[in-house]
């Protein structure tokens, strides 16, 4: 057990590219951190300098307080769970768990103690004679795990464990491997480009694009109060909706109506290069059916009315996906994550609004209905460089701030 | 559809059976003449009408046939161990490791395998003599060596592309060095790929006669397919065809057990189960 401190550490490969650019990040003993972040931001290359598997081409990483830059990954007491599992396939379960520890050069029997009682955490003792082509998925990540913990290294690192699994047996080893990591106290290092693994599993998330951190931070901080566009649009699902808006007399333009500006957004808005045009961010359960809306809720959001294309009714809630006119917001960061979405090339006209309403809503399609959305939860971006407007000392404010 | 299928199976079987009467006639036309006494040997019939172990007796008799059957197996079991053990080395380097020169490499080893060997026998035989090799085990080990290591590399690093760079990267994290991943992980599982290397390589060096021939000169380093065009009969009106037979039936015996030994270990699939998809 120990923590793992990345100080100003970047990878630069010899064509020239930089996959991973100073990147800070202190990891505490015992937390279990998420490398969250579309193909290609550089999570996967962070994990791997941190296994010693790549080289660091500057900054300093520490693991328990001792600088490691130089240490191959067997002198770094780390281990690590591959996206293939990476069993050995001419060995037995038994054979590939205690492998690490043969290695390690330990006698028989503590050898043959240990990974009894690894499995017995990861029931797999019945399989234990087994060949890794004769187990199914879920058991050959259960053995990978195995070969992790069996040894009580200092370290966790997860790349994409789950991502191999079916939906259904995904979720239930993210449960697993929580308790797991729980139970142990191990510091665990964990990749994924899926933000739902990310929001469920992690103490604190950190968000990677292009190999820079965008935001760290506990989920749900970076849920509500999210440092920039991209890190607006990666988390969550459905994802954030974006608008473009105008600022203009002191009020915005957008596609659902003029919204208006508290002082802070305002005094923000005048400078001299102060973006005219804006994104406009709302969550999809920041929007009500009108008819739902108390008084009290009423005064802090606004309403607007919208054809609506379809609904899907979840049963808790229901999905409903109205049709507004206007451009579609872009920049960079949308981009990226649409191409990350395989939704690049797929745009229809307009743009679409994701909302979640209460389940009691009568809303049907294709008629036009009132909606109210809450000010309070909006957020602003500028374009340019995706910077969130309404963040203030780290919170979200909405657009109605002071 | 079922009477196509026994229509499809009867003809494709009656190709294979002719495709095999052709391939092994030959070799069993060969067995037969060895049994033949030499008063039969012309008799054109294929089932001898008397049968002797004389042709066999003769050859081991002779110091000559002994002394090259010693020469082939230690020539071809030495330049094998040093082309597989190289060549798997090689080939390693090439499927995990992208280092400047790596397409020149893979080009001259190519350029090797194709250069036709007649054209060198003349430099090498001048090289060796000068040199003290000529006629010796080295001589012919190591021009072996030389054309057989393009084979193993190309065979071999097809098979360690097939095996997951993650196997590798998980047993470094399992604590084991280089040198422990490659031999406890790797190699095991390249171990068809070894298999069916040595057997390729050891054949080359069983059958070749080109440089056994040229850079040979007595029985200190002749190999057998050497020996057998040297073999006389028991005197010199007497045509050695019979103990050539015998000889030609005998140095196939080491090769089929190198293959039986060694095909029992070539097993595919061995990989299967070590990452999903």
């Amino acid at each position: 057990m120990a923590e793992i401190v990345l100080d100003k550490v970047s990878k630069k490969f010899p064509d020239g590219t930089t996959a991973v650019r100073d990147v800070d990040l202190e990891i505490a003993d015992g937390e279990f951190v998420i490398l969250v972040g579309p193909s290609g931001c550089g999570k996967s290359t962070t994990l791997n300098m941190i296994a010693g598997l790549e080289d660091i081409s500057s900054g300093e990483l520490r693991i328990g307080g001792q600088r490691v830059n130089d240490k191959a990954p067997r002198d770094r007491d780390i281990a690590m769970v591959f996206q293939s599992y990476a069993l050995y396939p001419n060995m037995t379960v038994r054979e590939n768990m205690a492998f690490p520890l043969r290695l390690a050069k330990l006698d028989k029997e503590t050898i043959t103690q240990k990974v009894e009682e690894a499995a017995k955490v990861l029931e797999l003792t019945p399989l234990l004679d087994r060949k890794p082509a004769n187990l199914s998925g879920g058991q050959r990540q259960r053995v990978a795990m195995g070969r992790a913990i069996v040894r009580q290294p200092k370290a966790f690192l997860m790349d994409e464990p789950l991502s191999n699994l079916d939906a259904k047996l995904r979720v239930q080893m993210r449960t697993v491997v929580s308790r797991l990591q729980k139970q142990l106290g191990t510091t665990t290092v964990y990749v994924t480009h899926d933000q739902t693994e990310a929001m469920t599993l992690g103490d604190r998330v950190v968000i990677m694009r292009g190999g820079a951190v965008q935001q760290v931070g506990p989920p749900q901080e970076l849920y509500d109060h999210p440092n920039n566009l991209f890190v607006a649009g990666f988390i969550g699902s459905p994802s954030m909706n974006f608008l473009t808006a105008t600022v203009e007399d002191g009020t915005l333009r957008t596609a659902l109506g003029d919204v208006p500006i508290g002082d802070r957004i305002r005094r923000e808005l005048e400078g001299a290069d102060a973006p005219r045009d804006l994104i406009l961010g709302i969550r999809p359960e920041h929007f009500e059916d009108a008819e739902l809306v108390d008084e009290e809720s009423r005064r802090r959001g606004m309403e607007f009315t919208a054809p609506v294309d379809i609904v899907e009714s979840m049963g808790s809630d229901k999905y409903v996906y109205l049709s507004v006119e206007g451009e579609r917001a872009t920049s960079a960061e949308l981009e990226e994550l649409a191409a990350d979405a395989g939704a690049a090339d797929f745009s229809g006209a307009g743009s679409n609004l994701v909302t979640r309403l209460s389940a009691e809503s009568t809303v049907t399609e294709g008629e036009d209905r009132r909606v109210w959305f809450n000010l309070e939860k909006i957020h602003l971006f500028d374009p340019s460089d995706g910077r969130n407007l309404t963040l203030h000392e780290g919170r979200a404010a909405g657009a109605l701030a002071d | 559809m079922a009477d196509t299928t026994t229509r499809a199976k009867v003809r494709w079987g009656l190709l294979d059976v002719a495709v095999v009467v052709f391939a092994l006639t030959p070799v069993l036309w060969i067995m037969s003449l060895s049994f033949k006494t030499p008063a039969t040997l012309t008799d054109g019939k294929f089932i001898p009408r008397e049968w002797t172990l004389e042709n066999y007796r003769t050859i081991f008799a002779t110091d000559q046939f002994v002394r090259a059957l010693i020469n082939s197996i230690g020539i071809a079991l030495i330049a094998t161990a040093i082309a597989v053990v190289l060549g798997a080395m090689a080939a390693y380097a090439i499927s995990r490791l992208d280092f400047p020169g790596k397409r020149v490499l893979i080009g001259v080893s190519l350029l090797i395998a194709m250069f036709p060997q007649v054209s060198l026998v003349s430099p090498l035989f001048e090289i060796e003599r000068q040199l003290g090799l000529f006629d010796t085990w080295p001589g012919l080990i190591l021009p072996y060596i030389t054309f057989a290591l393009p084979l193993a590399i190309y065979t071999l690093s097809a098979f360690f592309k097939q095996i997951p760079w993650d196997l590798e990267k998980a047993a470094k994290m399992d604590g084991a060095t280089q040198g422990q991943a490659f031999r406890r992980v790797i190699a095991p599982l390249a171990a068809p790929g070894l298999f069916t290397t040595a057997i390729l390589v050891f054949i080359f060096c069983w059958n070749d006669f080109l440089f056994a021939i040229s850079l040979t000169s007595t029985e200190r380093s002749r190999t057998v397919p050497v020996a057998l065009s040297f073999f006389t009969g028991a005197s010199q009106f007497e045509d050695p065809t019979g103990a050539i037979c015998a000889a030609a039936v005998v140095i196939t015996v080491p090769i089929i057990l190198f293959v039986l030994f060694f095909q029992r270990r070539i097993v595919s699939g061995l990989t299967s189960g070590a990452v999903k998809g």
